[in-house]
């Protein structure tokens, strides 16, 4: 398991775009900008992602979340000259207000990149970025030749 | 099932848009633990196979399946339709799935409190001594609560 199709998308490619190499990232609709402090990905509100009424089905926001902390993680990785393989091996979420039916972003740091392990964080908002709807911590390990 | 608690479960899955855009079915429920399939579909894929073999889903569509199980577990063994959030949900992700076959979530309520309930959980794809994931998370009742 491994997200070297994210990686081959995300190395080289313009500074903002779809994810559309990935079905599941097609499915919630995402797209992603790059600046410099890393990834944004944004998740267009669909009805699709609807889970109680009025409110967004909280694993989409979980699964904008790990994309947003892989995303980030292949960024930084990025500069490294071979990149590891990355494989998830946990993921926490807190729901911290409910996601109404809008636009929703979520950013990520790598708050450690050991050899074997990478500890990510992730926070998930809508209208205001310092009132999050969501936030994440990911163990990732990383797999080296 | 009990039969109070079939037209509950319909509702349920029903009126949950994402869950029926990732294709997510009843599978099973009792006292305290609620379980819900989750077939094999391309557009879950987050790890594209090789020459078009088919490709492993994404850990967040098992998320989702966990998140919505959780949730019904709670009906489960409240035995109504309650309002409730999920607070937090922590998944270890043992091993992929297989790709093409079924993934079956199954939760259940460990402790119920008037304010929150405590649920845990796991994912398989066939055989359940051989789980995918492990899921722990807790729900909180909304009912006059302000969000």
């Amino acid at each position: 398991m491994n997200f070297d199709t994210l990686v081959r998308e995300l190395l080289g490619a313009p500074d903002e775009g779809p994810l559309s190499s990935l079905p599941y990232a097609r499915t919630l609709g995402l797209s992603y900008r790059r600046d410099a402090d890393g990834i944004t990905i944004i998740m267009p509100f669909s009805k699709d992602l609807i889970g109680a009424p009025n409110r967004l089905h909280g694993g989409t926001v979980a699964g904008l979340l790990e994309i947003a902390s892989i995303a980030q993680l292949v960024h930084v990785l990025g500069r490294e000259e071979t990149a590891p393989g990355v494989k998830p091996i946990n993921v926490t979420v807190d729901y911290l207000r409910a996601a109404a039916c809008e636009t929703t972003y979520a950013a990520a740091i790598v708050t450690r990149m050991g050899r074997r392990i990478a500890n990510v964080r992730a926070e998930a908002w809508q209208g205001d970025r310092s009132a999050p709807v969501a936030a994440a911590h990911m163990n990732v390990m990383l797999v080296r030749e | 099932m009990t039969p109070i608690l079939k037209p509950v479960v319909d509702n349920f899955l029903r009126f949950l848009p994402h869950v029926k855009a990732l294709g997510i079915g009843f599978h099973g429920i009792g006292d305290n633990w609620a379980e819900l399939a989750l077939p094999y579909a391309e557009h879950l894929v987050a790890y594209p196979g090789d020459d078009g073999t088919p490709g492993i889903i994404a850990s967040g569509a098992i998320f989702s399946l966990m998140d919505t199980v959780g949730g019904m577990s709670v009906i489960a063994q409240s035995k109504r339709l309650v309002p409730q959030a999920t607070l937090d949900l922590r998944i270890d992700y043992l091993r992929p799935a297989e790709p093409g076959k079924t993934v079956i979530g199954r939760a259940e309520v460990t402790k119920l409190t008037r304010a929150v309930a405590f649920v845990k959980g796991i994912a398989h794809d066939g055989d359940a001594n051989d789980p995918v994931a492990l899921m722990t998370a807790s729900y909180m009742f909304t009912a006059g609560a302000k969000s």
